[in-house]
């Protein structure tokens, strides 16, 4: 054995891995593929063995065993059932013992409802055809920015002007999630996949690394409270710009990247010093009033010459719906919203775990207070935050949103397991991580082709779900709440959430 | 003809590339059997590593083969296939092949009886696929056409 446990720093381990010696023929590629130092060869015992204290559940080395030899199990402690106390007596040792407040990434994985699973979906019967989407067209294009109020045509076509506006294949993009908190190879692959889909890719407040300057067209650039990598020619590249104002995984906190995955090159892209920590500020300095923010979003609008919408991110909070009223009359052209489920690289777990709205009632709640106040038109709503399939999608879409951004999921896509040990720059599947041979572990032609083939099939089931509603294209489903029935809801939840209960 | 290609860019130094080859050269094909209870063959490409750099290395079958040269008796030969492998049988285990070879793939097994002498990549002749390309999870092994 390499260590000795001590009962000094002893929390019971969260993961046990077994190994069948049998099966085992000491490859050592789970030794190899182990980067949380959590598996070793002994040479005199010719044994593989586990220190299943350091084990994140991660599966690398589960999936890379030739042999299935391993299986990782989750460890439940054996202390007495105490339903009160199930799973705080750990974490509370844990503050006890190190002296500091867990960080986490990844999204809140507490047990709050889900909404997008108390709602079903219409189809088509008798009285109204259904379309099959193979034999007929389907339409899933969309555009992204404020509409006009009306529109002017004459025989030589549109006369109104139309601010400008994001085109989408697809009303699936992919959210900010920036160079530092993944690895290059992850950026590659998401912009390979938004290129050859028709959507966009959101470069996160990292900045743009130079090479990904050729993924022009399908990029989202952002500015946050840090501005780490902004330039001209940044804003340039963008095919909109994004501002965020928050996160829904950490509401009210700023960004931090540790110094640990401030490379080189990273530091090179954000235009900071190598190693040091990224820290971005909780507000921006220069907003902190609606006013303040109509002066950067009209700042950026002026120094990309009104050629590009800019969009507003903020988190799912308490008054959303007036945020998101106060946001659309400031210019913004796209709201993203960010419920509490959305996935992060590193945040408190305290914030993480308990701030926050549900994305499906901010959506809910938004779109109708926008419709309310005759502004719907001003903005394109995104919906961001824990979507987890393509019927998510469909249900955002119907609950109000023009669009949704998948960043989690997109992750799991090329790999990721949700150990969520982002925050230790460690990911042993080579996705958020800047070790250069970790990050070797995302191949950008395999993981352009999984993220491809995830939002093929996505947009094809969301046509049969469409075909059998009998609807044929995204346009008519947009706040088509009417398509939404609630089940295991009551009637306030009912009421926000703007839909009828099944059987109404 | 087709070839391996390596691709460093993409190796995750798991080695499963050798554990292929150990199994695609095993009397049983079994990975367990071949690992557990048979007198296990040299796998024929061996996986470098230099943090950050890892990357597989076997027989580049080339055109103008030194190691072919080097043999004393032809037992280093090219066969109907094109690539280059050894005649087992006459061996005679004087490594000129290896003191040839500018990659330095060839290997010695001198169990003579089970293994013949010179021991190098034979492109897997009862595979479509070769057994390391099939079994390399990070596609930094792909066979392609030169
Ligand atoms: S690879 Fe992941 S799952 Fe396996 S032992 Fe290491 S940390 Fe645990
Ligand atoms: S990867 Fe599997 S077979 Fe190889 S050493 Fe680990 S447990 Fe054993
Ligand atoms: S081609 Fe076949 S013989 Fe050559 S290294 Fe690969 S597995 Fe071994
Ligand atoms: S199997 Fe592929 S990734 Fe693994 S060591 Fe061999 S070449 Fe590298």
């Amino acid at each position: 054995m390499k260590w000795m446990k001590n009962l000094k720093s002893y929390v019971p381990p969260s993961f046990v891995v077994e190994r069948d010696d049998y099966r085992c023929i000491r490859c050592k590629a789970c030794v190899e593929q182990c980067s949380f130092d959590a598996t070793f060869y002994d040479d005199e015992e010719d044994r593989v063995w586990t220190w299943n204290a350091n084990c994140v559940g991660c599966n690398r080395c589960a999936a890379i065993c030739p042999t299935d030899a391993i299986t990782v199990k989750r460890a439940e402690p054996s202390y007495r059932y105490n339903h009160n106390w199930n799973g705080h007596v750990d974490s509370l040792k844990k503050r006890a013992i190190y002296g500091g407040t867990p960080v986490v990434s990844m999204g809140n994985d507490k047990p709050y409802p889900i909404y997008w699973d108390n709602m079903l979906l219409n189809a088509s019967q008798v009285t109204n055809p259904s379309i099959d989407p193979l034999r007929e067209p389907m339409e899933l294009k969309t555009f992204l920015g404020r509409k006009p109020d009306s529109i002017h045509v004459d025989d030589s076509g549109l006369k109104t002007r139309l601010t400008p506006q994001l085109e989408l294949d697809i009303p699936i993009m992919f959210a900010a999630m920036s160079y530092g908190a993944l690895s290059y190879n992850v950026i590659e692959s998401l912009g390979r996949a938004a290129k050859e889909m028709g959507t966009y890719y959101n470069s996160g407040e990292g900045g743009l690394n130079k090479d990904h300057y050729k993924f022009k067209g399908n990029i989202i650039v952002q500015v946050a409270s840090g501005r780490f990598g902004v330039h001209k020619d940044y804003l340039d590249v963008g095919s909109a710009i994004e501002i965020k104002i928050g996160q829904g995984a950490k509401p009210g906190i700023g960004g931090h990247l540790p110094g640990e995955k401030v490379s080189e090159t990273i530091s090179e892209t954000r235009m900071m010093p190598k190693g040091s920590d990224a820290i971005s500020p909780a507000p921006h300095h220069d907003v902190y009033s609606i006013e303040d923010l109509r002066q950067l979003i009209y700042a950026l609008k002026e120094s990309t010459e009104y050629k590009k919408p800019v969009a507003v991110k903020i988190a799912c909070v308490h008054n959303v719906a007036a945020i998101a009223s106060g946001i659309a009359r400031a210019g913004a052209d796209i709201i993203v919203l960010d419920g509490f489920k959305g996935g992060t690289g590193a945040s408190p777990q305290v914030i993480r775990d308990n701030i926050g709205l549900p994305l499906e009632v901010s959506l809910a709640v938004v779109d109708e207070r926008l419709r309310q106040e005759g502004i719907r038109q001003y903005v394109s709503l995104v919906a961001s935050g824990g979507i987890r399939n393509s019927m998510d999608v469909v249900k955002a879409i119907a609950l109000g949103a023009d669009a949704v951004y998948i960043g989690t999921a997109a992750l799991i896509a090329i790999g990721c397991t949700m150990c969520q040990q982002c925050h230790t720059g460690k990911c042993a599947w080579g996705i958020s991580t800047q070790d250069p041979h970790l990050s070797k572990r995302v191949n950008p032609d395999m993981a352009s082709k999984r993220l491809i083939n995830l939002l093929e099939v996505w947009a094809l089931e969301i046509k049969e779900t469409m075909g059998a509603m009998g609807i044929n294209s995204i346009e008519s489903l947009k706040g088509n709440r009417l398509n939404l029935r609630g089940v295991g809801l009551n009637d306030k939840e009912l009421e926000i959430l703007g839909i009828l209960p099944a059987g109404e | 003809m087709k070839i391996v290609k390596i691709r460093e860019d993409n190796c995750i130094f798991c080695h499963l590339c050798e554990v292929a080859c150990i199994v695609e050269h095993s009397q049983s094909k079994d990975i367990i059997k071949a690992f557990k209870r048979e007198e296990k063959p040299i796998a024929r490409c061996s996986v470098e590593f230099n943090y950050p750099v890892s990357l597989s290395v076997m027989c580049r079958h080339c055109d103008d083969a030194p190691c072919v040269e080097a043999c004393q008796n032809g037992s280093m030969h090219r066969d109907d296939r094109g690539y280059v492998v050894v005649d087992a049988d006459t061996c005679v285990g004087c490594w000129m092949c290896i003191m040839a070879c500018p990659y330095g793939v060839i290997k010695r097994d001198t169990r003579r009886e089970s293994w013949g002498l010179s021991t190098k990549c034979d492109f897997c002749p009862d595979r479509e696929i070769p057994a390391c390309v099939e079994a390399c999870p990070n596609e930094a092994l792909t066979l392609e056409e030169i």
